[in-house]
Parts: C-alpha cells; sequence; structure tokens
C-alpha cells in the first residue's frame, strides 16, 4: 500500500518499517498532543532511566550513520570529544539545501517534537550542555513548527532546567540562517553561529568535535540522524539493527525527483533497497514517466557523480556505491529520462556550486565560474570543441588526478571508485565539476553535437600563405 | 528608516541573552530588522552594533555574505523561482519566462508598483513538487504557468495577506524560554566542570 498525504507534500508511505516518518500519516503530527498520544518523549525518559554512558553505547551499537552525507557513525564521533574539556555544545545541522535533497525539512515540519527529543538524548549521552539548532533561513514553515514545538516542551518540562524532574538540564535554542548554501558545511555552520560570514574553516586540524563552537568540543549532527534516537531509545540497539544491513542498519529517508511517474519522499531500508527498486518499484516511484527510457541518475544529491542505467541494481549501501563511482551523499536521487538535454542539465549544477561559492579558495571561486562560463557558451551552441578540453582542464584544478566516474559497458569505460583528491577546503569546488565530468564522460556525443569544430590552419597553409594561396 | 524600536530592542536582548557570545545572535537580529522595515537599513545595522558590540562594518560583513538580507527595498512579496536541477528538468525555465513577461520585468528586478520582486532562486527542498517557488519564503508547488498567473492575481488583490505576510516577516512564531524553566548562557570560559549527570548514575 502507498499513499501520500496532502499534509505532507512529497511524501510516499509504503508497508515499510518506519523509524523517523510513523507520525506523518496524522494531519496534526506536529503537535505536542498528537506527539504525546504516539509513544512521544518515551525515548527520552528511557534515556534518562540510564546512566548516560550507557545510552552513549547504545547508539555505537545501533551504528546510526550520519545522514547529513558524509556517513560518520554518530556514536563514534560523540566519542572523539576531548576528555575533561568543558563545556561542550551540540548544533544541529538543519539547513537542508543540496541540490535534490528534501527529507530534513519534511522532519522539521512534520515532526519537530521528535527531532527535539532526538536533541535531548544525544546531550544527554554525549554530555553536551547547550543545543543550537540550526535551520535554513528560507524554511519560514519549518522555523514556526519547531519554534511552537519548543514552547511546548519547555512548558511541559521536556526542555531546559531539571528535564523531567531529574538532574539532567539543557536548553535547546532555536537559530536560523539567511540563506547560503556552503553554510551547511559543519564548520562554516559553526562559523555562522558564531555571527561571521559563512566560510568552512580548514579541517585538519581541527575537527569540530575537538575545536568547535566558540573553540569547544561540538558535536554537529544531522536533523534525520537525531530523529533516528527517540526509536532507538525505545526500541533498542538489536531491533535497529535487525533492520537494513550490518553496515548500514535501520532505515534513511531518500527523495526521489525528475522524471518519475512518481516523485516523492520515501523511508527505505538502508543497505538493501536497490536504486531499480526506488525508481521503478510499485511501492516506489513506479517507473520513468510517460514509459521512457532511462537515461541516468543522480544518486546523491548535486554533488555525486552521475550512474546510468547499468548502475540501477546497486543497493543503497557505501561500500557498494563508492567503488561503482559515486556516493549517497544526503539521499537525493534526480532522474533524467531519455528526452533530457544533458549538457543544460549538467550545467543546472555547476551554475549553482558556482553561485554557492564562499570565494575562500582560489580553484573553486575561479574554477567553479570559469566552468558555469565555458559549459554556458557549450549549452547556448556558441562554444567550439577546444571548450571541452578546457572543461576537463579547469576541473583538473580542482580536482586533480582521476575524478571518479560510473562504468559504461556500451562506452566500455569502467568505474573510477570514490573520493577524489581535491585542491580546495571544503567539497563546493569540486561539486561544481561533478555534473560537467560526468555528463562529458557519459554523453560526450551530445556535447560534441553541440559546439563547432574550430578549424586548424595546417602549417603549409601559413607557409603558402605568402604566395596567396592558403589550401 | 531605521534604529529598532523600543519593542524589537527587548526582543533583541532576549535573544542575545540566548547565545554564550553576543555576536551570535547577529543573523537573528538582522532578520528582526528585515522584518521591522522590509529590508536591513543602515541605520538599523549601526543600532544592532551597538546592541552586539561589534562595529558596524562587522555587521554588514556578515549581512553582505547572506542572500535573503536586502539592503535596499523590496517588493512587498519576494517571488523565488527554483531553478536547480529537478525544477529545471520539470520545466522551470517555462515558467520563470512566463513570470518575466507577466510581470513585464527580468528577474532581479521589482515592479513599477512595488508589489512583486522576481528572483531566481536555488534549490528549495522540494525537489518532488517540483517546478516550485516561494512567495515571502511560503511555498507553492507543481507549478503551471497559469498557477503562477492565478498566483499573482492573488497576490494583487491581496487575497494571500493572511498566509503570506509582507516581506522580512519569516517565521511567525518566535522562540519564547520562560525565565523559571531556561538554563541559561554561560560564557565557555566560565565552565570547567563536567555536566552534573554525567555521574555514571541514571538520571531518573
Ligand atoms: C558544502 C557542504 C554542504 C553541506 N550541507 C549540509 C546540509 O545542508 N545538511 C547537513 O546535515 N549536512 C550538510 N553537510 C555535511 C556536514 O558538513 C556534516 O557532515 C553533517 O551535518 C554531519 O552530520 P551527520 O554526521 O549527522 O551526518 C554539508 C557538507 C558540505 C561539504
Ligand atoms: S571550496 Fe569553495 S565554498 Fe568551499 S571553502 Fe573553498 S571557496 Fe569556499
Ligand atoms: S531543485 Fe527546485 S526544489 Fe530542489
Amino acid at each position: 500500500m502507498t499513499s501520500t498525504y496532502a499534509h505532507a507534500p512529497g511524501f510516499v508511505a509504503g508497508d515499510r518499517p518506519k523509524i523517523v516518518t510513523s507520525r506523518f500519516e496524522f494531519s496534526d503530527s506536529y503537535t505536542i498532543e498528537r506527539y504525546l498520544a504516539t509513544n512521544g518523549y518515551a525515548g527520552l525518559r528511557a534515556a534518562l532511566a540510564q546512566p548516560a554512558g550507557s545510552v552513549h553505547d547504545e547508539v555505537k551499537n545501533a551504528t546510526v550513520l550520519g545522514r547529513g552525507g558524509a556517513g560518520f557513525p554518530a556514536g563514534t564521533k560523540w566519542g572523539l570529544t576531548p576528555q575533561e574539556v568543558w563545556p561542550r555544545y551540540l548544533v544541529v545541522n538543519g539547513d537542508e539545501s543540496e541540490p535534490g535533497t528534501y527529507k530534513d525539512r519534511l522532519l522539521m515540519e512534520r515532526d519537530p517534537h521528535q527531532l527535539i527529543e532526538g536533541c535531548l538524548i544525544a546531550c544527554y549521552a554525549a554530555g553536551l550542555s547547550r543545543c543550537f539548532l540550526y535551520i535554513r533561513g528560507e524554511m519560514a514553515l519549518a522555523q514556526e513548527r519547531v519554534a511552537t514545538a519548543l514552547n511546548e516542551a519547555y512548558a511541559a518540562g521536556y526542555v531546559g532546567k531539571n528535564i523531567l524532574g531529574s538532574k539532567f538540564s539543557v536548553d535547546i535554542v532555536l537559530h536560523w540562517g539567511a540563506g547560503a548554501y556552503v553554510v551547511g558545511e559543519e564548520t562554516a555552520l559553526i562559523e555562522s553561529l558564531e555571527g561571521n560570514r559563512g566560510m568552512p574553516r580548514l579541517k585538519p586540524p581541527f575537527f569540530p568535535a575537538a575545536n568547535g563552537l566558540y573553540g569547544q568540543p561540538t558535536i554537529v549532527n544531522n536533523v534525520e540522524t537525531l530523529a533516528n534516537l527517540p526509536w532507538l531509545l525505545c526500541n533498542g540497539s538489536e531491533a535497529y539493527t535487525a533492520i537494513g544491513t550490518k553496515t548500514s542498519p535501520g532505515t534513511r529517508m531518500v527523495a526521489v525527483s525528475g522524471h518519475v511517474k512518481r516523485p516523492g519522499v520515501f523511508e527505505i531500508i538502508n543497505g538493501v533497497t536497490t536504486f531499480r527498486d526506488l525508481l521503478y518499484g510499485e511501492e516506489f516511484c513506479g517507473g520513468i514517466r510517460n514509459d521512457n527510457q532511462l537515461k541516468a541518475f543522480v544518486p546523491g544529491g548535486g554533488s555525486a557523480p552521475w550512474f546510468t542505467p547499468d548502475q540501477l541494481d546497486l543497493p543503497f549501501e557505501a561500500s557498494q556505491v563508492g567503488p561503482a563511482g559515486s556516493m549517497l551523499g544526503s539521499g537525493a536521487i534526480m532522474v533524467m529520462d531519455h528526452t533530457t538535454d544533458i549538457p543544460a542539465a549538467a550545467l543546472t549544477l555547476t551554475r549553482f556550486y558556482a553561485h554557492e561559492s564562499c570565494g575562500k579558495c582560489t580553484p573553486c571561486r575561479e574554477g567553479g565560474t570559469w566552468l558555469e562560463r565555458i559549459l554556458t557558451r557549450v549549452v547556448e551552441g556558441t562554444g567550439t570543441d577546444a571548450d571541452l578540453d578546457q572543461l576537463i582542464e579547469v576541473g583538473s584544478s580542482i580536482c586533480p588526478g582521476d575524478f571518479p566516474h560510473a562504468s559504461n559497458a556500451d562506452l566500455g569505460l569502467s568505474a573510477v571508485p570514490f573520493p577524489y583528491k581535491m585542491t580546495t577546503i571544503c567539497f563546493v569546488g569540486p561539486s561544481a565539476y561533478a555534473p560537467v565530468h560526468s555528463a562529458l564522460t557519459l554523453f560526450r556525443s551530445e556535447f560534441e553535437a553541440r559546439v563547432t569544430t574550430r578549424k586548424r590552419i595546417p602549417v603549409t597553409a601559413v607557409a603558402n600563405s605568402t604566395t596567396g594561396h592558403a589550401s | 528608516m531605521s534604529r529598532l524600536t523600543d519593542a524589537n530592542i527587548a526582543i533583541a536582548y532576549e535573544i542575545i541573552g540566548r547565545y554564550p557570545r553576543p555576536k551570535s545572535a547577529l543573523i537573528p537580529i538582522l532578520h528582526l530588522a528585515q522584518e521591522q522595515d522590509g529590508y536591513v537599513a543602515e541605520d538599523a545595522m549601526k543600532h544592532i552594533a551597538e546592541l552586539v558590540g561589534v562595529t558596524p562594518a562587522e555587521v554588514f560583513g556578515t549581512a553582505s555574505f547572506y542572500e535573503m538580507f536586502k539592503f535596499e527595498p523590496v517588493g512587498k512579496y519576494l517571488l523565488n523561482i527554483c531553478g536547480t536541477m529537478s525544477c529545471a528538468l520539470m520545466g522551470a525555465e517555462e515558467l520563470m519566462h512566463h513570470a518575466e513577461k507577466r510581470l513585464g520585468i527580468k528577474a532581479g528586478s521589482t515592479t513599477p508598483d512595488g508589489l512583486i520582486t522576481l528572483e531566481h532562486a536555488e534549490c528549495q527542498a522540494a525537489c518532488t513538487e517540483a517546478p516550485c517557488l516561494q512567495v515571502n519564503y511560503r511555498y507553492r508547488f507543481k507549478m503551471t504557468p497559469a498557477d503562477l498567473d492565478t498566483l499573482i492575481d492573488d497576490l494583487a488583490a491581496g487575497k494571500l495577506s493572511d498566509e503570506i505576510p509582507s516581506h522580512g516577516v519569516l517565521a511567525t512564531v518566535r522562540q519564547r524560554i520562560p525565565a523559571e524553566r531556561g538554563v541559561g548562557a554561560v560564557a565557555p570560559e566560565k565552565v570547567n566542570e563536567s555536566p552534573e549527570w554525567l555521574d555514571g548514575k541514571s538520571a531518573l
């Protein structure tokens, strides 16, 4: 059974385990009444009934992979803070803006109390004494829903001083941005939270867990990552790891957009669900629109190298998607059918990353702009064949060496595994190149058909030019 | 315009009080100024600098990094049409052309009556509902050119003023931490002990 809910636009429910989307079926899922009526804050109670250390162990045992893009296990990250340095902070990354990504906004709008409960569990387990919940600036409704939920939770004694009458006290402060994609990068998020321009910090040497907000140990976690914790504390790590695979347990939210029959956000079983299931399965997208042919898809957000139908049978498992030449990233699939103008599609992504460069590193600031400008010429039909080489050359100054791409049987290409080398501080620079590189590698003929081939004047012609007989 | 009003000064102090360092309150207070005036006025930035304890140049330095802050008046409604991949695949370009034709302006400008400012926007985290747009950061999904015409008509007729406040007003609900419930913000250098609940025993 699948159904879409008018009150949760984009979400498609199915007969699958629901760890983070269990309340989406209710149109009042965001209210404290509904939350309390559906086991709300029971995970917090379960956590507070144990010493903080055993809650941390439970999260470690469950291997809750970070859902923000990098897939680092939350329990391990919490353990990376230096001993005896206080205070430690929690910063919640609700800046969702990676092209194709749509899940954190749903979680904040539809189930804000679940996120709040997740934050409380993390703070308790890892000894974090203040929590800052950073929501993307453009998400007015998410800000309203989370503000309302926080006001309710404070009034009911779930947040603030002596939570549920215990010795556990923590404030959750709602913070919001003002429009800048790069602020989603964790060190830029911290800069922004300190009231600065949101430019990433160089790391190493310092990772936020050691030196973050105000120079203190800081855990940065994604909204979906934290939303997993209430269920985990209620049901235990064994129940959690019983879903999915050993290396990718639990579920994850995935948005599939573009040329499919039923675009949607799905909570899928991690590690086992394949791209084919998602794109063609009846309980997911139900196939390509108008029964067209699939041409290509972006498997993990705009930054990810592209896949073609050859990769459809890969599961949602990082250890298989990486060697195949891409990444799972933020759970965002963008689908292109055979009618797609590939160079133009690549341009929409390259333009995004070029615009969102913070300007700190030259290869990203200049290279991204060059890529955008050259690709624009090619798309508009005024480029030359030399432009195609130039795209690769500029890209190589951002990412020297082989850039990852998928295998392709028709082209006789074998995969170059993810990740890549880079000359920039963060992934915005390489992300401007990823779509260009994938499109140009997998669909070169479409670019060649678009550009004029420059006539190279043969050397003899130059030699003869004095005679006036250029040949 | 203008320095912050007394009511907004009170809200600004409340916000500042939530952070271990006052400068962290800069972006939320810049939003407050934009809510008051529809844009971030120069006098407001000077005033914010006083409240937060930094220089006006630092305030502008931060503010100018972020796309949502406008330093000149914009239309009552800011119409942001998403043009990133998923929306582009589903007809965003056509939608933008239609908007430009219908409003008689290019993206990046404001209608002569000051009602609508049209802008290109990037992915709005609603990709499954493409093509989409925001009016003062309120969503409209799966938009056709005809839907856009209706939307513009409704905005002009004032039919949507309950749902969509004027530019600058973001969330209509503010967080309020009751004095008796809040833990309070402490500068990090004043804390050097582990939190009370890390004593190896359960908290309840
Ligand atoms: C350019 C860039 C943008 C990012 N944007 C986001 C984002 O919008 N939301 C998010 O949760 N993580 C984002 N990340 C990943 C964060 O840096 C960080 O890894 C993540 O928030 C950690 O949380 P997790 O371990 O729970 O996944 C971004 C990373 C980069 C390099
Ligand atoms: S890669 Fe680009 S966005 Fe990232 S720090 Fe460098 S200049 Fe800024
Ligand atoms: S691409 Fe338009 S909302 Fe994501």
